[in-house]
């Protein structure tokens, strides 16, 4: 029996082709120039001498400064996830399942914040949760409280600030993974005797678990690499990895060590991704995004 | 019932309008005539605009310290300045030379970078030591005559052939604190010690940006000459003392301000001239400078590639007495010129730190012969000590 030659469909190629470009000159070649630069040795504050030694590489396998560190950023990382993902999820549900006719105008009001400074909308938790902030002053005029409670520059001032900055991110996408439903299969589920609690377990929920995995994935890797919102919000002992790296590349000027902690910090949230992508699949993702 | 449509479908559905003659073609490409003409207006005038602001004057970049200081800067020398030369100067805020020299290093040019706002003998060495100085001609900057000796000796020890900076104030990193919570017979009996007073735990704060800052107050509470430490642990055990009393290490002085003028914490080593500043808003806050407590000097450093003449320019109107006087007023910190040679008012004699002799030698400074040599290992120390390490 004679072959017939399938045509190769060449346009997935050169539809990818810009985007594959992007990706090498922006993130693969700077992250390759990063892990060599982790192997220079930092001789004076801001000189270093090129030269392949692993110095940088075993202080940070060694050192329980760095261990701890990671530690840290990964524990506060899962617990501001699984506080966006619960804090997001009504916000979401009801924006996808409201009969208002403006719904544009909710979705408006949550990527609203958008458009305020990031820095901005940090530094406002001063004013609402310090000594003098708005949550002090109510708690004293109602006489909740004589002085002032300790609120600020504490873990819980950093993850409140995380919350607020990556919930949107996390509404979104459950919102997205929502309106995605097939409105008729809740109905379905309360005719065949399921009760309005049971039809969301059961049909609605997993349904929507793209989304959710997909806003979980971004928040996670968002807070991982914060850096800025301890500084403002955090105490002495508040900070996560990404202010490690800031020490190492703008205090201390040795880059080859910033370099390493930068690469370290790249492989940890990359491995979520290929966890995520082991367990749910990258396609997940473009389910939750429609 | 309202149908859920996406960008895509709206699309398609725009498109099979516009192919089934629904949507009039000539409305179409008028409206979108009519956004690039917008486009295409707005994007000339602004060229020409910028081919104009080019052609007025040459633009100076400045990078200064933020708050009190920029904004006495921008009023008593750039707006005067730009005014009688046309040249414009572009001030930002950083929140350390650190952060500047990065920039450079990872830009591989000064491009953007002119005049520094810098910070002490120490920086002006690591530029000079970097290759990203310039050497000034004097000649150009008369008012240097005026600038106190004390303060130029030290830059030109650096660089005998010539400045790359001209000494423009100077002040001292002592302890403020709040006169409603602490009296000043206690901070006076205390000194450096204030900061560790257990009693204040969870009101205390502290400059986290230097390291050398918290050193040379770790010496001084483990009874060590700041510029002779001969015991570093002894430094840093003070400074884990410190660090379990401290509420939060501030980074720049518009959040030490702050954080004094809301009362988040009540005593705080501070720079003199913030603490004035908040002494004429009215704030309860007290200064007092502990025995052998830390005095540094700031210089207008020029960065290389600079357009020099315009420069030079800039830093002899800035060191114009009229001028620098302002902005002695305006940041709270006496002006580098010597008040033997030029009469300062009130307001200048009564900062923080003024020295009336003009020679300085009431201030100790930070020497640098034996403070850089420690930097790179004690600088990455700080930052574990101050993390909890």
């Amino acid at each position: 029996m004679a072959e017939t030659a399938t045509p190769i469909d060449k346009r997935p190629l050169v539809l990818l082709t810009p985007a594959f470009i992007a990706i090498t000159a922006l993130v693969v070649i700077p992250m390759s120039f990063i892990l060599v630069y982790s192997f220079y040795e930092n001789i004076d504050l801001a000189v270093d001498r090129v030269a392949f030694q692993f110095g940088n590489w075993e202080m940070l396998l060694s050192d329980n400064y760095y261990h701890s560190a990671i530690w840290k950023t990964l524990r506060i990382s899962v617990v501001v996830t699984v506080l966006a993902a619960v804090l997001g999820y009504l916000p979401a549900y009801f924006i996808a399942m409201t009969t208002f006719r403006h719904k544009w105008l909710l979705l408006l009001l949550l990527i609203l914040p958008f458009w305020v400074s990031f820095i901005i909308r940090t530094l406002s938790w001063i004013h609402i949760l310090g000594n003098q902030g708005a949550l002090n002053g109510l708690f004293q005029w109602l006489g909740l409280s004589d002085e002032p409670l300790r609120m600020m520059f504490n873990e819980f001032s950093v993850m409140v600030g995380l919350i607020h900055v990556f919930l949107p991110y996390m509404i979104l996408n459950i919102y997205v993974s929502l309106e995605g439903i097939d409105r008729n299969l809740e109905p379905a589920a309360r005719t065949l005797g399921a009760t309005p609690w049971q039809a969301f377990r059961e049909v609605t929920l997993p349904l929507s678990l793209p989304g959710l995995a997909a806003g979980s994935l971004l928040v996670f890797v968002l807070t991982g690499g914060s850096y800025v919102t301890p500084l403002i919000l955090g105490g002495p002992s508040d900070f996560l990895f990404g202010n490690l790296i800031y020490d190492a590349v703008v205090t201390e000027l040795n880059w080859p060590m910033g370099a390493t902690l930068s690469f370290t910090l790249l492989v940890l949230l990359g491995s979520v991704v290929i966890l995520y992508s082991r367990f749910m699949g990258l396609n997940q993702l473009s389910k939750a995004f429609g | 019932m309202t149908r859920k449509m996406d960008s895509t479908k709206r699309y398609e559905k725009l498109r099979e309008a516009v192919g089934n003659g629904d949507v009039d073609r000539r409305t179409f490409f008028g409206l979108l005539g009519s956004a690039g003409i917008t486009a295409g207006l707005s994007g000339g005038i602004m060229t020409a605009m910028a081919k104009q602001a080019r052609a007025a004057g040459v633009e100076l970049h400045f990078e200064g310290w933020g708050g009190v200081v920029s904004e006495a800067l921008r009023k008593h020398a750039f707006d005067p300045y730009e005014a009688a030369t046309g040249n414009k100067v572009i001030d930002a805020t950083f929140g350390g030379e650190n952060e500047v020299l990065t920039k450079l290093k990872a830009a591989g040019s000064t491009s953007g970078h002119n005049i520094l706002h810098s910070s002490g003998v120490s920086w002006y060495k690591r530029w000079v030591d970097n290759d990203f100085h310039v050497v000034l001609n004097e000649d150009n900057i008369p008012n240097l005559k005026n600038v106190m000796t004390a303060m130029i000796e030290p830059f030109r020890a650096i660089t005998p052939d010539g400045l790359s900076a001209v000494p423009y104030d100077y002040g001292t990193t002592g302890i403020a604190y709040n006169t409603n919570h602490v009296s000043k017979e206690k901070a006076m009996e205390l000194g450096a010690d204030l900061l560790l007073d257990k009693e204040l735990k969870g009101k205390i704060g502290g400059w986290g940006g230097d390291w050398a800052n918290r050193a040379w107050y770790g010496a001084l509470q483990s009874g060590q000459d700041p510029n002779d430490i001969q015991d570093w642990d002894a430094v840093w055990d003070k400074a884990r003392e410190h660090r379990e009393l401290v509420l939060k290490y501030w980074g720049s002085g518009a959040e030490l301000m702050d954080l004094l003028a809301k009362e988040e914490i009540w005593v705080t080593e501070a720079w003199s001239g913030r603490v004035a500043a908040l002494q004429a808003q009215g704030h309860p806050i007290a200064y007092m400078d502990p025995p052998n407590g830390l005095a540094w000097m700031e210089s207008m450093f020029v960065l290389k590639g600079s357009p020099l003449a315009e420069a030079e320019e800039l830093l002899n109107f800035m060191l114009d007495p009229e001028t620098a006087i302002a902005v002695a007023v305006g940041q709270k910190y006496p002006s580098s010129l010597d008040p033997t040679k030029v009469e300062m008012p009130e307001e200048v004699q009564n900062l923080p730190a003024f020295d009336p002799t003009g020679k300085l030698e009431a201030l100790v400074f930070r020497n640098p012969e034996t403070w850089n040599p420690h930097e790179k290992k004690q600088g990455a120390m700080w930052n574990r000590v101050q993390k909890g390490g």
